[in-house]
Order: structure tokens, then sequence, then C-alpha cells
């Protein structure tokens, strides 16, 4: 609790929310003040969204009472809050692409007059709202080309014009980069200054510790523990959110064998997205990938797997040439890659478990080319009990959490026996618990002799996994560190170097 | 139920089950028990062979068609297609004296080459399936009326005619016969081949069936000359069946082959169907224009009445689907 003794903006007292028999909040109590960052956080499932949903008025509570600047507050829908100024920004932005800014952040109120929409009062009353988030862009501006981080602001000023109080940013900065992050911090604290209230959600500790003034941790749909400053060390938060010790979190690393499995030389995109870049990764080697968003990792793990093409350069597997025209091709000679978009590039959310598992293993399924379905359900059983996947065969991928989607999309490749694994952020959005468990799946591939290649934008994740770590900036290679000279100051000073 | 129970039972039921085509199925059977009541003439074994002799041309066509929605495409030129397969059969059968199986080579062939010009465009010059199939609608039609400047070729042999009009064996035609092996081969290659299994993943998502492996730019090339050869196969069995070829033929049945896939529960944004469905779909449109006309619907109701059929099948996979 804040110590200036002001009263809070919103007070929440003994929130419960049922679905059916089943209670998935128990009694939660908070207060949001004016002028303060209270950070929510918790893993998936803990509570968090269907808290800020109650806020928000999506969502009714089964019980408890909501104070809003001193009066009762039960919102019906989110239009009430809206009204009341409490202004939800979603993880996914839901802003229309084909039309300008100021549309955009009028669409459903349009000031009218005349019977006709105003547009000089629309796009000046949308310029203000730009300005105040320190945005110089016109209102005329198409959405469509903007960068994501404009496109969060636009919807932060979208709920500015609204007038809100409170604001709640669901994962505002998932899709964002460090300097797009920097820039939406800034305007945070300039909100902060004018007595906004602002609940933030993340699964970026570090991030947390920047920009929140308190943390509240919610666990199973309760709220376990309160901190009064962010300036806590990452484990204690982590290990809150957990409810257990995070010594297991990254299990000890084997020592890679001597022989070179995977090489690649001189490699360049056409596009220049990544450009000379030389390594090798031995076998059961586990070769992390670090750099900025936008360093070129992505673009060449997917490049090595044969998913983009290249301008110059090979990749040798066993000193064999390899280099990929295709996937089909990287696939053949045993390289996989799990992407780094699940949902787009990973699984087909509408189909089944099972059938996303034989896509990848039709030869494993049938014989010369004729599936047997028994076969494809023994098969998809046989990897989901092998990786502790939650679920069953039949289920739709659409019906599981991220982790285990996570887990079939590495699991539908492991059949194969492949020689190099490149998995691309394999652990975004996906709460602590199941990253433990894709660190083992990680570490059991090395120990079985496969070269595992992970791209990640977490520093804790890639120090605590890798065995090298190949450090990126602007699609050149800066370096590549050895496990006992890695660490955050070295790893960042290459990747801003 | 445990696993094993499961797999013998599922090992059996694959065969014949109609999954996600259920809601369809219980609609035909609605309709042939109203149908029966409500006219005399309507249940009759004659009256069956009846409607699969009409339904031939649009079942061969909407298989076609199914595999394309399937991968998320969609196939506006089947009708055309058939026309300029009929034009090229008669050219080469009567015009240029060839014998009919090279005729009928020759028709096909051509089919082909339309369905492979759709599919390049599709996929090496990136046009949308509905643009480039709406340019292949026009071209082909337009091809067809050139072979003979508009006007139609009479003159095949007379055991072509025969074809489809003896019932070997006391039931079967030659070209029902056709059609009946173009369900079954269907089938079993979506549902057990490892190319059929890939339409599905293609259809539910490209990108993620590039990176399992799946050469999804040449399976969608084929997909397109598959739908275009089955067009021109349908167009061989009408010819037959009319003794005549002429190129205004097929126009419009695009829609009815859509329709029937769309009623078999075949999803329009790809990934989830299949041809059980639409046989179901293609005999529900059958019936019920057979049914029709037997109690004496005129024609123009009964385009509305199949409208509605659409919307309501639609309607119930969707509230289906969502509940």
């Amino acid at each position: 609790m804040t110590s200036d003794g002001r009263s809070p903006i919103l007070t929440l007292r003994n929130i419960h929310k049922s679905y059916g028999p089943i209670e998935v909040l128990h009694g939660i109590d908070m207060d949001i003040h004016a002028g303060e960052v209270v950070a929510l956080l918790g893993e998936n499932g803990a509570g968090k969204s269907t808290l800020s949903n109650i806020i928000s008025g999506t969502v009714l509570p089964s019980a408890g009472t909501m104070t809003w600047q001193g009066a009762s507050y039960a919102p019906a829908n989110p239009r009430e809050a809206m009204d009341a100024g409490v202004g939800m920004i979603h993880q996914e932005l839901l802003l229309l692409p084909h039309l300008t800014i100021a549309e955009n952040i009028f669409v459903g109120r349009y000031p009218m007059k005349h019977g006709r929409v105003d547009r000089g009062e629309m796009e000046s009353r949308a310029h203000r709202g730009l300005e105040r988030l320190g945005l110089d862009i016109s209102p005329r501006q198409y959405v469509e080309g903007l960068s994501t981080a404009s496109q969060q602001l636009i919807e932060i000023a979208k709920a500015l014009t609204l007038n809100a109080k409170l604001l709640i940013l669901d994962e505002p900065t998932a899709a964002l980069g460090g300097e797009e992050t920097k820039l939406l911090f800034k305007q945070i604290e300039r909100l902060k200054s004018e007595g906004v209230g602002i609940v933030y959600i993340s699964h970026r500790l570090e991030e947390i510790k920047q920009i929140a003034d308190r943390i509240v941790v919610m666990r199973d749909g309760h709220k376990v523990q309160e901190f009064d400053t962010a300036d806590l060390p990452v484990r204690t938060i982590v290990e809150a959110m957990v409810g257990r010790s995070m010594e297991q979190m990254f299990p000890t690393l084997a020592v890679p064998d001597e022989e070179t499995v995977l090489e690649v030389s001189n490699f360049s995109s056409p596009s220049g997205r990544f450009a000379d870049v030389n390594f090798s990764v031995r076998k059961g080697e586990i070769f992390g990938i670090a750099g900025l968003i936008g360093a070129g990792r992505t673009e060449l793990v997917r490049a090595i797997a044969g998913a983009d093409p290249i301008r110059s350069g090979s990749v040798k597997l066993n000193g064999r040439d390899i280099t990929p025209n295709s996937p089909r091709d990287a696939i053949g000679n045993g390289i996989v890659l799990v992407p780094e978009d699940r949902k787009l590039q990973g699984v087909i959310l509408d189909h089944s478990i099972a059938e996303n598992i034989a896509y990848s293993n039709f030869e494993s399924v049938g014989r010369s080319g004729w599936i047997r379905s028994h076969r494809v359900r023994e098969f998809a059983d046989k990897s989901i009990r092998k990786f502790g996947v939650k679920g069953r065969g039949r289920q739709k991928a659409s019906e599981m959490s991220g982790g285990n989607q996570q887990k079939v999309v590495i699991a539908k490749w492991l059949a194969r026996n492949p020689r190099v694994v490149l998995l691309d952020e394999p652990t975004r959005g996906i709460d602590v618990g199941a990253r433990s468990s894709i660190y083992e799946i990680i570490h059991a591939l090395a120990a079985d002799g496969v070269a595992v290649i992970v791209v990640s934008s977490d520093l804790e994740e890639v120090l605590g996994v890798s065995n090298r770590i190949l450090v990126m900036a602007a699609g050149r290679q800066t370096g590549i560190l050895d496990r006992d000279e890695a660490n955050d100051v070295s790893v960042m000073e290459l990747a801003t170097a | 139920m445990t696993a094993d129970q499961d797999v013998g039972k599922s090992r059996l039921l694959d065969m014949i089950s109609i999954r996600g085509a259920t809601g369809p199925l219980i609609g035909l059977l609605l309709l042939c028990v109203f149908l029966s009541i409500a006219t005399d003439s309507f249940l009759s074994f004659r009256n069956f062979l009846n409607i699969l002799d009409q339904i031939t041309v649009l079942g061969i066509m909407a298989v076609g068609m199914t595999f394309v929605i399937l991968i998320g495409g969609i196939d506006l030129s089947v009708g055309s297609v058939l026309a300029l397969s009929m034009m090229v059969l008669g050219y080469l059968n009567v015009e240029a004296g060839m014998p009919m199986a090279i005729a009928i080579s020759g028709a096909l062939l051509a089919s082909a080459i339309a369905g492979a010009v759709s599919g390049l465009l599709i996929t090496a010059f990136r046009i949308p399936a509905f643009i480039a199939t709406l340019a292949m609608m026009s071209i082909a039609r337009g091809v067809a009326n050139m072979i003979t400047n508009g006007s139609q070729i009479i003159g095949f042999p007379a055991w072509f005619n025969m074809g489809a009009i003896i019932r070997y064996g006391g039931f079967l035609t030659m070209t029902v016969a056709v059609m009946l092996i173009v369900f079954t081969v269907a089938t079993l290659y979506l549902r057990y081949r490892e190319g059929g299994r890939s339409l599905y993943a293609i259809g539910g998502n490209p990108e993620v069936a590039r990176l399992a492996g799946i050469n999804v730019q040449r399976t969608t090339v084929l997909v397109y000359v598959a739908s275009a050869v089955l067009s021109g196969l349908a167009g061989v069995l009408l010819a037959a069946r009319l003794d005549a070829v002429q190129p205004s033929s097929g126009v419009a049945y695009e829609l009815d082959a859509i329709a029937a896939v769309v009623i078999g529960g075949t999803s329009l944004s790809g990934g989830t169907g299949g041809v059980v469905g639409t046989i179901v779909g293609v005999l529900i449109i059958g019936v019920l224009r057979n049914g029709l006309n037997l109690i004496g619907v005129s024609p123009f109701l009964q385009a509305v009445i199949i409208g509605s059929v659409i919307v309501l099948a639609v309607a119930v996979e969707t509230i289906k689907r969502r509940s």
C-alpha cells in the first residue's frame, strides 16, 4: 500500500468468481491509487485475466464489492467501465488497419455535426490524445504500417480520449522491442504523473522492476503476496509466483561431445536481415542465440531450417554440405524448427493434437503412404505421454494451454530422431511452471546427442540454458561467448554493439 | 473406454463413418421420408436409379471442389472447364475422326492444362484463387466457344450414349459406375493417403504445413489440376448422357458444386470436412430436385428452396460448432 495517505481510486473487496461449480477467484482484495503502477503477476491460469476482466466490466463477479473514486462500482459491460473511466488495453491489438488513427480512436463514437462525422473535431481531439503521449504522428495516417509500439500507444490514446483514470495494460510489451518498450515506459511515467492509475500485467519480470511501484502476485485464484516495492530480486518474485524455490528451474548442463554436428558458414539473407554468420554446434550442445528484437535471430534459424531463402553461405551436417532449399529438405536431413509463433506457424489450432503430430510424421503412422488412424492415435498418445502433455490425442490444439501446445510442437518432431533442433523463443507466453518442463525437454535432447539451438529474448533463459551463446546485433554476429564468460552484462554489451 | 476398445472399434467405424456429416445425413433421411409420404412415385428403385443418373455430373465435380475447398481455395472455373472438355471431346472424336479413347484423353488433358494454369497463377504469381479461377472461367468458356465458333457438335458413335442408358446388371449405367469409382477413390484418398491428409494440414494453416515438410505449392497446383480433370471427366459423362456437346454447357455448375460441398459440412475456410459429407450434399440437392419435380413445384420455387437449404445446413453446422 502506498504511504502517501490518499484514499485509493479503486478498491476491490472480497471478489469471488465462479464458473458453474468451479471457483476461479477466491476473495481478492486490492487497492489501486491514482498515479501508481501496480504490477499484477502470476502464472497463466492464476486469475489475472479474470480479475482484470472484472475491473473492466467484461466479466461480472459472483460476489464482492468494488468502489471507484469513493462510489460503489459495478460495471455491467465494458462500455459502462469505459464511461466511468476504466480502460483496458488487450494483449491482442484491436485496431482496424485500413482506417486512420483518428477513425480508430473514435470508431463507434464519432463526433457528429449536422448529421455528418465531424472530421475536423475528430482529428483535433485525436491529435490532443496523441500529443499527451508524446506521439508525433498525424491522426490522418493509416494504422496499417505503423509499428506495434505505435499501435499500442494508439490504443492507450483511445482510452485517454475517454478520460480514463485507470488503465489496465495486458502484456503491452509482448510484441515490442527494446527501444519501443523504452518509449512505452516513458509514456507510462507521464500518465502516472498526471494521476492515472495503472494495472500492469506482464511475464517480463525485468520490466516490472523498472516500471512498477507495487507488485501483487496471484496464484490459483488467490492473492498470495503483495510487495510494496518492485525493487526485489527476480528470484523472490518468481518464487512467489510458482510457490516453490527456483533452484531447479534450469537443470545442470552436461558437457557436450567434441564432434561437430552443424556448421554454418558465411550465411547471409537476401534481404540483409542477417549477414556473414559463422558458427558450429557440437553433438549434445545447447547453443543459445541472444540479441535484441530485430537482430536477425529468427530469420537466421528459419533460413537454417530451409523456411526462408538465403543469398549465400552453406549449412554442413557432419561435414557434408546440405544447405536446404525448403523445410522439407532440412527435415529430410534431420534439421527441424520449432517456430517463434506457435499459433501461426507451429500448430493448426482447429485440428486435433493427434493430427497435428501426424502431419510431420506421415511415414511413422502409415505404410507406403497409407495412413492408419489407429497408428496416428497410438503415436500421438505415446508422444503425449513422453512429454507430459496434459491432454488427449483427440483434443483440439486450441483447447490446450500455451505450454502444452508448445510441447506438442516439439513432440511432433522428436519421433524423427532429429540431429539438429532449432527452437525459436521456446517459452514465449508460457507460464513459469510449464517453462521448467520445456527446459527439461531441451536438456534431454542434448543428452541424447542432438545439437540444440535456442533463440531467446529472455536473457536469464538464454544464460541458464546454453553451453555457448551467439550474440547478434542488427543482423551481424557480434560474438560467441562461452558459458563461463557469459553474463547479462557481457551479452548486452555485444547485443548493443 | 479403454485404448484397445477404442482402436478395434475405430478400425471398423472409420471405413463407414460420416464424421462431421451426421447433420446433413439426418436432413437427407428426413427429406426422403417426407417425399416418400408426399408422393407415390418417389420411393421406388427406378426413381432411385434416376436420381443417381441425375447427380453424376454434379457429384464428380463436387468431389474436385471438395479438394479445393479443403485446402482453403475455391474453383469457379469448373463449369467452363466442363464445357471445354466436352468441346475438345466432340472436336477430336466427331470432327477429327479420332478414336474415342484418344478423344477422351485429349479432353482430360485440356482440362488438366486449365487446372494447372489456375494452380500456377495461384501459387507462383500469388493471385487469389477467387480471381485466378474467375479468369479461367472466362478463358475456358471462350476457348470452348472458339472450337466450333459457338455451335454444337453431334454424331458420337451410338455405343457412347448407350453407356449412359444401358443399366448393366439391371441397375448400373457406365456413367453412374464412374461416379461411384470416383467417390470411393476420393474417400479413401482423403482419409488414408498421406497426400489426402496433407490437404487438411494445408487448409488448416499453410505455413504450419510448409514448416512440417509438406510441399504446399506443388500440392496446391495438383489440387487445381485434380478439380479440373474431374470437371473434364464430368463433361465426358455429360456428353454421353446428352449424345451431343455444346459450348454453353455447365453454366453456373460451379455454384451447385460449391453448394453441395458446403451443405456436406466442409468449411469454406478450409481444413475440415470431407468427400463423404459432399456425397450427402450432392444427394440432398439431387433428391430435392427430383422430389420437387415429382410434387410439381416450379423450377423458380425450387431455386428458392435450394437456397434456403444451403443457409439451413451452414447455420446448423455453425450453431453445432459453437455449442
